[in-house]
């Protein structure tokens, strides 16, 4: 449960609005659920609402809405994949080929052993880097195929040990909190 | 090559507080407070900021539409930056966030606002560390908080993070969303001036527009009103992507640099990548109509492209080489729109479908004569028809390479290739 877990966190994070406003933290309490329970579950959605106060039908709504929410499960590390039209100038269609054949997957699925999924995206502003992704929202910039082999094998490794750096929801919304 | 924004781009940890107060920091915002508010609007009138979001709309007359006295009122900060091929408040708020945080604070000193939300694309959140730390720093240094250097002015600044969409960038949907709610437009009126953010008082200002605040204020209106042309003052940051050597954020005065410069220049991109030819560029992502060879000796300015039928707008110019298909890259800047389209009003939710279907039936080429006169008609259709500027730009590359690349689509219907075989 996130409202236990992260109690003072989410006091926090209500105090950015005005008290009879807590609709206002539905973005940053589904990325942190997101967080949790690795997608938009049915859990994570009832516990926002129950958190937020709101019916539970609106915050799926919101989950549907957003591109960063994901409905289905989804792999321990998600690479989204631009290939707007400036990344795709610089080769990004065959990058994404790449990756889903490096991981015997097609885009959406997860790799069996759970750590991976692939997608494509919309531009995500860093078209001086292009081509790109983000992975579990850090960028990765100017990928090139043995950036990808070393990316994937980094995280194979650090999956086994268990010595996951802290993800960008956790620096930004969770560790940061004043 | 300009140097307002990106001043301190070769100052060394720029983003901590003390560097940048070493480096002239918050000096603006102290003028500001030893003026009168109405005195700040009326200086930021002068220099005439225009919106670099895109719109243009002059920022000191946008203030001034915020009610006087003392009311609840709202700053929101645009960093929903979305548009294909824009990348610059990513660089402006990851590297320099105090410029912003400054620029802000001018502008709700100015207006009354109590509370400023910096509204990012959850995309951004990676970028976000900077500013969250220079925002606890400023609070630990009374320059956020409660009587701000000392003065009555008290100010609350805040990050948001919102989680992928491209239509947030629209200012009526960012204050949707903001509340919670799905980021779809309202109609206006009401205005966010009158009715924004929990129904108070709102004005929204992009990252870029802010950052001009501070140096306007130190330097005055009339230095920067000497900046530029009579229509365009001060500068624009360009960011360059695509088939060139050195993409990246580019700094212009406006109306003194040209996109063949930007292309070619030794200060700037230093000529194609792999020294191709050019065919086209589009000069504000997706939503500024394509513009070819003929465009190059426009200067950058929100006037610049008027003669070419296409507009400045963010300044995020997509460069594409003499190999690329435009029917391909009309696809897929329709797909974008087709994925973004809030699906409030049907003509843009059902038209960016449909323009995409029948782009791809032409790229796949299944296409046909009718298709290409059916997508032309689509296009027109949409027009005029949505709430918000997204259906109306969605259009944009459909309309603009049928304008200039007709031969290009019929050379991609089957029985047009049979015969020209023939």
């Amino acid at each position: 449960m996130i409202k236990e877990k992260y109690a003072k966190e989410i006091e926090s994070l209500f105090s950015r609005y005005p008290a009879d406003q807590r609709r206002s933290a539905v973005l940053p309490l589904l990325h942190i659920a997101q967080e949790e329970y690795g997608y938009a579950s049915d859990e994570a959605i009832n516990e926002v609402a129950e958190i937020i106060g709101c019916d539970p039908t609106h915050v799926l709504s919101i989950a549907g809405f957003y591109s960063l929410y994901y409905e289905e499960e989804v792999g321990k590390y998600v690479f989204e994949v631009c290939n707007d039209l400036p990344c795709a100038l610089r080769g990004a269609d065959n990058i994404i080929k790449m990756i889903c054949n490096k991981l015997g997957v097609q885009k959406d699925e997860v790799t069996d052993d759970g750590l991976f999924t692939v997608k494509n995206v919309m531009c995500l502003g860093a078209c001086d880097c292009a081509p790109m992704m983000q992975v579990n929202l850090e960028f990765v910039n100017h990928l090139t195929e043995e950036k990808i082999d070393q990316l994937i094998s980094d995280l194979r490794a650090a999956a086994k040990s268990g010595e996951d750096k802290p993800s960008v929801v956790q620096k930004i919304l969770v560790q940061t909190h004043h | 090559m300009a140097n307002v924004i990106f001043r301190h781009r070769d100052v060394e940890n720029i983003k901590e507080l003390d560097v940048y107060l070493e480096n002239g920091g918050y000096e603006g915002l102290k003028k500001a407070l030893s003026m009168t508010q109405a005195e700040v609007i009326e200086e930021i009138k002068k220099a005439v900021i225009r919106g670099r979001g895109g719109a243009g709309f002059p920022a000191g007359l946008k203030w001034s539409f915020m009610p006087k006295g003392d009311v609840e009122k709202y700053l929101v900060i645009n960093t929903d930056e979305s548009e294909t091929g824009t990348f610059k408040d990513r660089e402006i708020l990851e590297y320099n966030p105090h410029q912003v945080i400054e620029g802000a604070l001018i502008a709700a000193y100015a207006m009354g606002a109590k509370t400023v939300y910096n509204y990012w694309r959850g995309e951004y959140m990676d970028a976000a560390y900077s500013c969250e730390k220079a925002i606890k720093d400023c609070y630990a240094k009374g320059i956020l908080g409660e009587n701000i250097f000392g003065s009555d002015f008290s100010c609350d600044f805040h990050n948001h993070f919102g989680a992928g969409a491209y239509i947030c960038g629209e200012e009526t949907a960012l204050l949707s969303s903001l509340q919670g709610n799905l980021g779809q437009p309202w109609s206006k009126p009401p205005f966010p001036a009158q009715a924004g953010v929990y129904g108070k008082p709102t004005t929204v200002n992009n990252v870029e527009t802010l950052a001009n605040v501070p140096p306007v204020m130190v330097n005055g209106a009339d230095w920067y009103v000497n900046l530029g042309t009579d229509q365009s003052n001060g500068v624009k940051i360009v960011c360059m992507s695509g088939h060139v050597q050195r993409p990246g954020n580019y700094e212009v005065e406006m109306g003194k640099v040209t996109y063949r410069e930007l292309i070619y220049g030794e200060d700037y991109c230093q000529g194609m990548l792999d020294g191709k030819g050019f065919k086209a560029l589009l000069p504000s992502g997706g939503s500024g109509p394509v513009v070819t060879e003929a465009a190059l000796d426009s200067v950058v300015s929100f006037e610049g492209l008027n003669d070419h039928g296409s507009m400045m707008g963010s300044a995020s110019v997509i460069v594409m080489d003499d190999e690329t298909d435009m029917v391909w890259a009309a696809l897929k800047m329709t797909h974008f729109f087709k994925h973004e389209s809030c699906g409030k009003c049907t003509p843009c939710r059902e038209g960016t479908f449909w323009l995409e279907k029948l782009l791809q039936r032409l790229v796949d080429g299944r296409g046909t004569e009718e298709d290409i006169k059916k997508l032309d008609r689509v296009a027109h259709q949409m027009q005029g028809k949505c709430l918000c500027a997204l259906g109306e730009f969605a259009v944009s590359p459909a309309i603009s390479t049928l304008k200039h690349f007709m031969h290009e689509y019929q050379a991609k219907v089957p029985s047009a290739m049979a015969v020209a075989a023939d």
